[in-house]
């Protein structure tokens, strides 16, 4: 008789191996306290944390918390229902109050993870006979919903505005397509040509949606995002976002001006299916969001860090995915799996936290660092997290050039 | 010309070989993940020039049903031709 659990003894292999090196398990961390959007204790030591997406700081917001505690009190701890059944209470109205005034849309609604907005609008939206193109490094979440549904699925090479019109142009003219895009790419912390990708869409007659996960908050004239930034707000269909990054709490969203657009609280199965956001959450969240619409200095801070992050580890020699910092994620290039996870163990050995992706979540193979800056860094912090790459590198052999 | 399956499949082949890092001897049989041990990301490269090789989508759910070098020549035959 089989053993269910056989096909994992690859994966269950290669972790064993790796932690026989000696090296501390990074997908196994635990943060035992945390004392501000950028400290914690790991390991019991005093730990920066450089790998968070907690990019405005929001998560110890004191109007943000006492939001959420005055929600508990009044609402509960949770709704124990789907949003289309008891699980939707003032505070889910008023988030999406929230966001439509964030993104001047006339329509917002929210799920309960980022994941599940992604899962929804991608399963429900195309149909058999319809398209979905995508991106190649497009997030899993996007292709897991893609999966779910019937519509014929199409990639584009990444970023790549000649493959995405090459390859709109061999569809039927007359079937319905959605573009999928991604305003920041969160393995490598590149962001898209959306200006010229949009424009491409929009003369194939494609519906388009942007995932703004990674540049909610810090992008364009009033933080909505990549797609502000690029102009292109009038030619995109859909946006969709997440409470768990920016926001500093958890939840997803989709906003949008399409007339029709609420008919999906009844035909998205991801909304339907699963309870709602607890009260606390959604309260913490429309907080977080108005205030996040006027953090003009926040964001400028964000940008100086990153920047100074980037600048300050390719001095030192460490290879870095993007040519500049294109967005508040700094991903420094690691020679192997070994390397990577000698390097991450000796930084949070330094009391550096880090995010360390490799495939599948990384394009072509590649194993990561990845940083992302938050707006509440002091200078000082960012200092201290280069001196420390380099401390790491050495006790780590990795070389610098 | 008109493509068929007896000239697509040399093509694929063709395609395929840089690819085929074990060296083994491709036949319509050949199976891509048991006899190529191809990951996605040469699938997804693979896939993208195979279509720009013939000017066709092939699209990403089709893919889990074709198990051998024949049987995708059959399916791109069946997409170029249709």
């Amino acid at each position: 008789m089989g053993d269910l659990f056989d096909k994992f003894d690859p994966i269950i292999a290669e972790k064993a191996a790796l932690l026989a090196t000696g090296v501390n398990d990074p997908f196994n961390l635990v943060m035992e306290k945390v004392h501000s959007p950028t400290e914690a204790t790991v390991n019991g030591r005093e730990t920066i944390l450089v790998g968070t997406y907690n990019y405005m700081g929001m998560t110890f917001d004191p109007d943000v918390i006492a939001a959420g505690k005055e929600a508990l009190d009044q609402y509960g701890a949770g709704t124990t229902g789907s949003r289309v059944l008891n699980g939707t209470y003032q505070g889910h109205r008023e988030v999406e109050e929230a966001l439509k005034d964030f993104y001047g849309t006339s329509h917002a609604m929210v799920f309960s993870t980022g994941y599940q907005a992604n899962l929804g609008l991608m399963a429900t939206m195309a149909a058999r006979g319809e398209y979905i193109i995508l991106d190649a490094d497009s997030h899993a979440s996007i292709y897991d919903g893609c999966a779910m549904g019937n519509a014929d699925i199409v990639r584009f090479r990444h970023n790549s505005v000649e493959d995405l019109d090459k390859r709109l142009g061999r569809l039927p003219a007359e079937a319905g397509k959605l573009v999928v895009l991604e305003g920041v790419y969160s393995m490598l912390g590149d962001i898209a040509p959306l200006k010229e990708m949009v424009a491409v869409a929009k003369k194939h007659g494609a519906m388009v949606v942007v995932d703004e996960a990674h540049g909610m908050g810090f992008f364009g004239p009033n933080g909505r995002g990549v797609y502000e930034a690029a102009g292109v707000e009038a030619d995109v269909d859909f946006v969709v976002g997440t409470f768990s990054k920016s926001v500093g709490t958890v939840g997803g969203f989709v906003v949008s001006n399409h007339p029709k657009f609420e008919v999906l609280r009844l035909v998205c199965r991801p909304y339907v299916f699963t309870a709602s956001l607890p009260p606390s959450v959604v309260a913490t969240a429309a907080t977080s969001i108005r205030k996040l619409k006027h953090a003009h200095n926040k964001r400028q801070h964000l940008w100086e860090n990153s920047r100074k992050l980037h600048s300050g580890l390719k001095a030192k020699g460490f290879k870095i995915a993007t040519e500049t910092a294109e967005s508040a994620i700094i991903a420094v290039l690691m020679p192997g799996q070994e390397a990577c996870a000698r390097m991450w163990s000796a930084l949070i050995e330094l009391g550096v936290y880090v995010n360390m992706a490799r495939p599948p979540a990384t394009p072509a193979g590649m194993f990561l660092l990845r940083c992302s800056l938050c707006a509440e860094h002091r200078v000082e912090q960012v200092d201290i997290i280069i001196d420390r790459f380099v401390q790491a590198a050495e006790i780590a052999g990795i070389p610098l050039d | 010309m008109a493509h068929t399956r007896d000239t697509i499949l040399p093509k694929l082949m063709e395609l395929i070989e840089p690819l085929n890092r074990k060296a083994i001897t491709l036949t319509a049989d050949t199976s891509f993940a048991s006899d190529l041990e191809l990951d996605s990301l040469t699938v997804m490269d693979l896939v993208a020039n195979i279509e720009d090789e013939y000017d066709i989508i092939l699209p990403m759910n089709l893919l889990p049903e074709l198990e051998t070098i024949g049987q995708l020549a059959d399916a791109v035959a069946k997409i170029v031709n249709g």
